[in-house]
C-alpha cells in the first residue's frame, strides 16, 4: 500500500536527533508491549508480515503523530483481535469474558530463550530456478499494490543491477494476507544516486534493496 | 481501539486478558525484555566486528556467510534469522536503514534507538546521506562511494567499520571497546584509540 509508513526520499522532518545514552526502554509499558510484539509473534499466531501491515494500516495521522512503541501497541492490539485472542469488550474491561478463541500455545519461561535463539527464519526451499543472476540489469515493477509489499515507493520504475542472489524467502505480500508463503527468489539490487533521484542526486550514493522476484522485470 | 487511551493501561489490560486466557506466560515475557535489556546489544556485534578484524579467516567467513559466522560466536535467532555483514573500505562507506518500518539487526544490535526508527532517519538516510552523517559528525572523503542499504526482506545488515590506525598488537577486548553501535549502522566511525574507553 502507498502509505506513510514508506518514507523513502520525504522532505521536511527535520533533522535526526540522537538521544545521549538512550535507555532500551523508556517506560515499563514499552517494555512490555515489547516483549508481547516477540512472545505472540513467535508462538505463531500471526507472521510477522500481517502485524507489520496491520502497522502500516493505521490512520496516516496516528502513524506519523504517535510514539513508536503507541504504535507497536496499536498493532498488536489489532492482530490480537483479528485472531481472535481478545476482543475489544475484554481490551475495554482489562479482563477475558470469553473462551472461543484460538487454542493458547504461550511461549514458556524456560523456553523463551531458545524460541528466540531461533527465531523464525524466512529462508525456503525454491520451487523454480532463479529468473535474474548477479550483474543483471533489472528494472523494479512500477506497480502500486494496496496490499502489503516490501517494495519501498522511491524505487518503483528504476533500473538497477543485481548484485547478490540470495535464496528463496517466504514472500510478505502473500503473506501478510494469509495467502501462505508463495515462496519467491530473492535478490540483492543496487540503485545509482542519480537513477532514484535525478541529475542533482549526490553521484557517489547507491542504493541497495533486497527485492522479490515479483517486483523486478527486464529492463525495456 | 474501544477503552483505556492511555498506552500504560491499554497494555496492562492486553497483557491481563492474554494472560487470563493462556495466551501469555508473564513469566516469559520478563525473559524476553530482559534478554534486550541485559544480554543482547551492541557489545555483541562489537565482538564479532573485532574478530573480523583479528582473524582474516573469520573475516572471509564474516562476509560470505554473516549468518553463520555470527552464530559461531553465539549470536542468532529473533529479528535477525539471516545476516548480511557489509565491510567498509577506503572506497565504500556502508549504511543501514529501514524505510519502510524499523528492522535492525536484533541479535548483534539489540533493539534500534529511537532515531533509527524515526521518520527524520528513515526519509532522508536514502536521498541525503551525506548530510546525515555529517550532522553526526562523520565527514568522508568527496569521492568515497556511501552504499546505502535499505532493509526490505528478512535479510539484516550489520555494517563491518574500518579498523582505527595505531591499534597493531590490540587484543580483540580491547578492540571490541573501540566499536561503537553507530559504527555498525555506518552513521558512525570507531572510537580512536587515543579515545577514552566508554
Amino acid at each position: 500500500m502507498n502509505g506513510v509508513h514508506d518514507m523513502g526520499g520525504l522532505h521536511g522532518f527535520g533533522p535526526v536527533r540522537p538521544e545521549p545514552d538512550e535507555p532500551v526502554f523508556h517506560a515499563a509499558w514499552e517494555r512490555r508491549v515489547l516483549a508481547l510484539l516477540v512472545g505472540l509473534g513467535l508462538a505463531g499466531h500471526w507472521t510477522l508480515d500481517e502485524y507489520r501491515h496491520a502497522r502500516e494500516s493505521l490512520p496516516p495521522a496516528e502513524l506519523l503523530g504517535a510514539s513508536y512503541y503507541e504504535t507497536v501497541l496499536a498493532g498488536v492490539e489489532r492482530m490480537a483481535t483479528a485472531h481472535g485472542l481478545v476482543s475489544a469488550d475484554e481490551l475495554a474491561a482489562g479482563r477475558s469474558m470469553r473462551r472461543d478463541g484460538p487454542p493458547p500455545r504461550p511461549l514458556l519461561p524456560d523456553t523463551a530463550g531458545d524460541t528466540m535463539r531461533r527465531g523464525n527464519p524466512s529462508v525456503r526451499e525454491a520451487p523454480r530456478p532463479a529468473r535474474f543472476a548477479v550483474g543483471d540489469s533489472v528494472r523494479a515493477r512500477n506497480i502500486h499494490p494496496v496490499t502489503h509489499t516490501r517494495l519501498p515507493r522511491y524505487v518503483r520504475g528504476h533500473a538497477g543491477v543485481v548484485t547478490a542472489v540470495n535464496g528463496c524467502h517466504a514472500f510478505p505480500d502473500a503473506r501478510a494476507h494469509g495467502r501462505g508463503d508463495d515462496p519467491q527468489w530473492l535478490y540483492s539490487v543496487r540503485f545509482t544516486g542519480p537513477e532514484l533521484w535525478g541529475p542533482d542526486a549526490d553521484p557517489t550514493l547507491t542504493v541497495s534493496i533486497d527485492a522479490f522476484e515479483p517486483y523486478l522485470e527486464n529492463p525495456a | 481501539m474501544t477503552g483505556p487511551s492511555d498506552p500504560e493501561l491499554r497494555v496492562k489490560a492486553l497483557e491481563q486478558v492474554l494472560t487470563e486466557k493462556g495466551y501469555v506466560d508473564p513469566a516469559a515475557l520478563d525473559v524476553i525484555a530482559e534478554t534486550y535489556e541485559r544480554n543482547v546489544g551492541p557489545h555483541n556485534g562489537a565482538r564479532v566486528v573485532a574478530r573480523a578484524w583479528c582473524d582474516p579467516g573469520y573475516r572471509k567467513w564474516l562476509l560470505e556467510d554473516g549468518t553463520a559466522a555470527i552464530a559461531a560466536l553465539g549470536y542468532s535467532g529473533r529479528g535477525g534469522e539471516t545476516i548480511r555483514a557489509v565491510e567498509n573500505t577506503a572506497q565504500v562507506h556502508n549504511v543501514i536503514v529501514c524505510t519502510l518500518c524499523s528492522c535492525y539487526p536484533w541479535p548483534v544490535l539489540g533493539l534500534p534507538p529511537a532515531w533509527y526508527k524515526s521518520a527524520p532517519y528513515r526519509s532522508r538516510v536514502v536521498i541525503d546521506p551525506r548530510g546525515v552523517l555529517s550532522e553526526s559528525g562523520v565527514e568522508l572523503p568527496g569521492d568515497t562511494e556511501i552504499r546505502v542499504w535499505d532493509s526490505t526482506s528478512e535479510i539484516r545488515l550489520l555494517v563491518v567499520p574500518m579498523r582505527p590506525g595505531g591499534t597493531e598488537g590490540w587484543s580483540e577486548e580491547e578492540l571490541a571497546r573501540l566499536v561503537t553501535r553507530d559504527s555498525m549502522i555506518g552513521t558512525g566511525l570507531p572510537k580512536r584509540p587515543e579515545e577514552p574507553a566508554p
